[in-house]
């Protein structure tokens, strides 16, 4: 199976919905992404990056004292929280900086939610010596003040984003104006599966290296592949990341966790299968939240890189085909799986992450003690820490257990 | 022929070149649209370009954004700018061209927003984020009903892509003068109207070009070249003091009529 198509397309979802100005530069940016990705130089070049930049291969591990708690499955988590800054999201970076680099541009742009990806760009643009600025909503800036901070730290430029929401959504559609501009001297480093063609194709495959790792090393463990995957869907890219490898085994269950915020109601969730509908939004046709006219809903999540309107248009397909199986946990059960992990393992999981713990909550009392679970630990809470002491609730969890 | 391109011709053999007048329904309300569609008429506007608010903009600048939401915030639906238009039809024949985003006329139906936006008088419309690829349904759809799907051609689209883009698409050729979004200054004069005078020569759609045209010195300085120009944010900066100055229509139809004084000549 060979997706997506020559259009972009998965099924029906994806294409290249883009101004005309953008569209030379997609193209562009195919013809330098097919040259490369049968390379064995960049392919060379790439792999020493994240073996002894990144830290890859991340490791595989054994939850033991998670798995006794909950009384069921033998859980593995994916440690995407020990790549270098902290989160999956560099996978990708590594890979996009090198093509721009190819494509010989002098800048790069990026949107970022949770400011995990933001980071991740400005950590390979200072690398490679790029300028680099970083579009984010202002409301995530004030959430997530510690990596406004860091990327600062790393030379990029920091643009607050005041428009709508004042969350993701509205940071890609300024860096999509910027790009708009500067094309002719700047890459747009997108960080999800989302966007026009090719980059949910492209950062998909960046992001494979986490399933590809995660295949081996299950088989190295218990001679055997899992029984379920679960991951965190924002735009999706770190769960495209571990799904893809195991997409032909039948026999493995995957789970796509989206954000249930407050409850399934409009403008308080990002569940867009939940409550969404097939549309446009920043380049891709697929699932989104949108009100009966077609504008688009503002969301809530307690994680800033959960709380978006589009999902990935690959997760629209596989979802259509029943191949992966998606569902939602609220901010109140994330939030207590944030604490379970820190408890257990001695691992700050970040929001986002949490949210998948979440739903392995769930489900891991109900299966055998002789069934595995491989729980993609996305990325590290570090980032979350000031905006959980300052949430009551949180406070008063931390209370109860004094 | 189409009521865009019978204005062109007729403007033509005048020796005059269109001024299209962009407006964002609805703001600040559509009432007042209809008032501000009428005035930039009889102002000297040659045809109106509507805009249909959408949520997230990508291809505009803040002024346009901004209006947006103030027509969004009166609850403006596609639905309510068809309601309109079909009043607005009984009573004028200027082209009317309606721009919005993709995802409003997804939601609304394809073939049920043509159908309607025909029977309510619609003439033509701009999709900044339908490229050619993705326009095929629109396309068929457009050319079903009689509507001019008028596509754009931007400074970084290649020659043999423009040639592609110009045999496609109807009513007139939309040239972006700039690579960016709409309400930026234009910079390189010269440069635009030599591109314009190229692509002319391999097409006989009429050309406007619009982005960064707020006073009447550029107006006549790409009209020199191109067959229409397309004012937005210019206009929409003096429709958003509306609030705390009730002369802005007369500052409005200033503009227009300074501006096509300037395209005439």
């Amino acid at each position: 199976m060979l997706l997506p198509n020559k259009k972009g397309r998965f099924g029906p979802y994806g294409g290249k919905y883009v101004p005309e100005t953008l569209m030379p530069a997609l193209e562009e940016l195919e013809a330098a992404y097919h040259a490369v990705r049968r390379d064995p130089a960049f392919k060379k070049e790439l792999a020493d990056g994240l073996k002894n930049y990144v830290g890859r291969p991340t490791p595989l591990y054994f939850a033991q004292r998670l798995s006794e708690r909950l009384g069921g499955a033998k859980v593995y988590l994916k440690r995407e929280d020990l790549c270098h800054t902290g989160a999956h999201k560099i996978n990708n970076t590594m890979g996009q900086i090198l093509l721009t680099q190819k494509m010989g541009k002098q800048r790069v742009i990026a949107e970022t939610g949770a400011g995990q990806h933001g980071v991740a760009v400005a950590t390979v643009a200072a690398r490679a010596g790029l300028a680099c600025e970083v579009y984010m909503g202002t409301e995530d800036m004030e959430r997530q003040g510690l990596n406004v901070i860091r990327m600062r730290l790393l030379g990029a430029k920091v643009t607050g984003v005041d428009a709508g929401s004042r969350t993701l959504k509205d940071a890609i559609s300024e860096a999509m104006r910027d790009w708009t501009t500067n094309v002719r001297t700047t890459h747009y480093i997108l960080g999800s599966v989302l966007g026009p063609h090719p980059y949910p194709m492209m950062i998909r495959d960046f992001q494979s290296v986490i399933g590809q790792e995660a295949r081996q090393q299950i088989m190295r463990a218990e001679g055997r592949l899992p029984e379920t995957l679960i991951a965190c869907v924002g735009g999706g890219s770190n769960a495209i990341g571990l799904f893809y490898p195991f997409l032909s085994d039948k026999s493995v269950r995957m789970v796509g966790v989206e954000a249930g915020g407050r409850g399934i109601a409009p403008g308080q969730h990002a569940a867009r299968f939940a409550g969404g509908s097939v549309g446009v939004l920043q380049g891709t046709m697929t699932y989104l939240l949108q009100d009966p006219s077609g504008q688009i809903q503002t969301t809530h999540s307690v994680s800033a890189g959960l709380d978006y309107a589009a999902v990935g248009p690959e997760h629209s397909y596989y979802r259509d085909m029943k191949r992966i199986d998606y569902t939602y946990v609220t901010d109140e059960e994330a939030l207590a799986a944030f604490k379970l992990l820190a408890e257990t393992e001695g691992i700050l999981p970040a929001l986002e992450s949490a949210h998948a713990i979440a739903h392995l909550v769930k489900v891991a009392p109900g299966m055998g003690k002789d069934q595995l679970v491989i729980v993609n630990l996305s990325g590290r809470g570090d980032k979350d820490v000031h905006q959980l002491s300052r949430m009551e609730a949180f406070a008063s969890m931390i209370k109860n257990t004094e | 022929m189409s009521r865009i391109e019978s204005t062109f011709k007729s403007l033509a053999a005048r020796g005059e070149k269109a001024l299209i007048a962009y407006v964002m329904a609805g703001d600040p309300s559509l009432a007042q649209t209809t008032e501000i569609v009428f005035a930039m008429e009889k102002a000297g506007a040659d045809m109106i370009e509507l805009g249909v608010p959408f949520s997230d903009p990508v291809a505009d600048g803040p002024t346009i954004q901004r209006a947006d939401e103030r027509a969004l915030k009166q609850g403006t639906t596609l639905r309510a700018v068809l309601d309109m238009v079909s009043v607005l039809r009984r009573q004028t024949k200027i082209p009317l061209i309606l721009m919005t985003y993709c995802n409003p006329i997804y939601a609304f139906g394809l073939p049920a927003f043509f159908k309607e936006a025909k029977g309510a008088g619609v003439d033509g419309l701009i999709i900044p984020d339908l490229p050619y690829e993705e326009s095929k349904e629109f396309l068929s759809q457009a050319r079903r009903h009689g509507v001019d799907l008028i596509l754009m051609v931007a400074p970084t689209t290649p020659p043999e892509r423009a040639e592609r883009l110009m045999k496609e698409g109807s009513g007139f050729i939309y040239y972006v003068s700039l690579t960016g979004i709409t309400g930026v200054p234009m910079a390189e004069k010269e440069a635009v109207r030599e591109r314009i005078r190229r692509l002319k020569t391999i097409t006989d759609v009429p050309i406007a070009v619009g982005f960064g045209i707020s006073n009447p010195e550029t107006a006549q300085e790409m009209a020199r070249s191109a067959d229409g120009i397309i004012v937005g944010s210019a206009l929409v900066n003096i429709i958003e003091t509306a609030s705390n100055d009730p002369s802005y229509l007369s500052r409005l139809t200033g503009l227009v009529s300074s501006l096509k004084a300037a395209i005439r000549s």
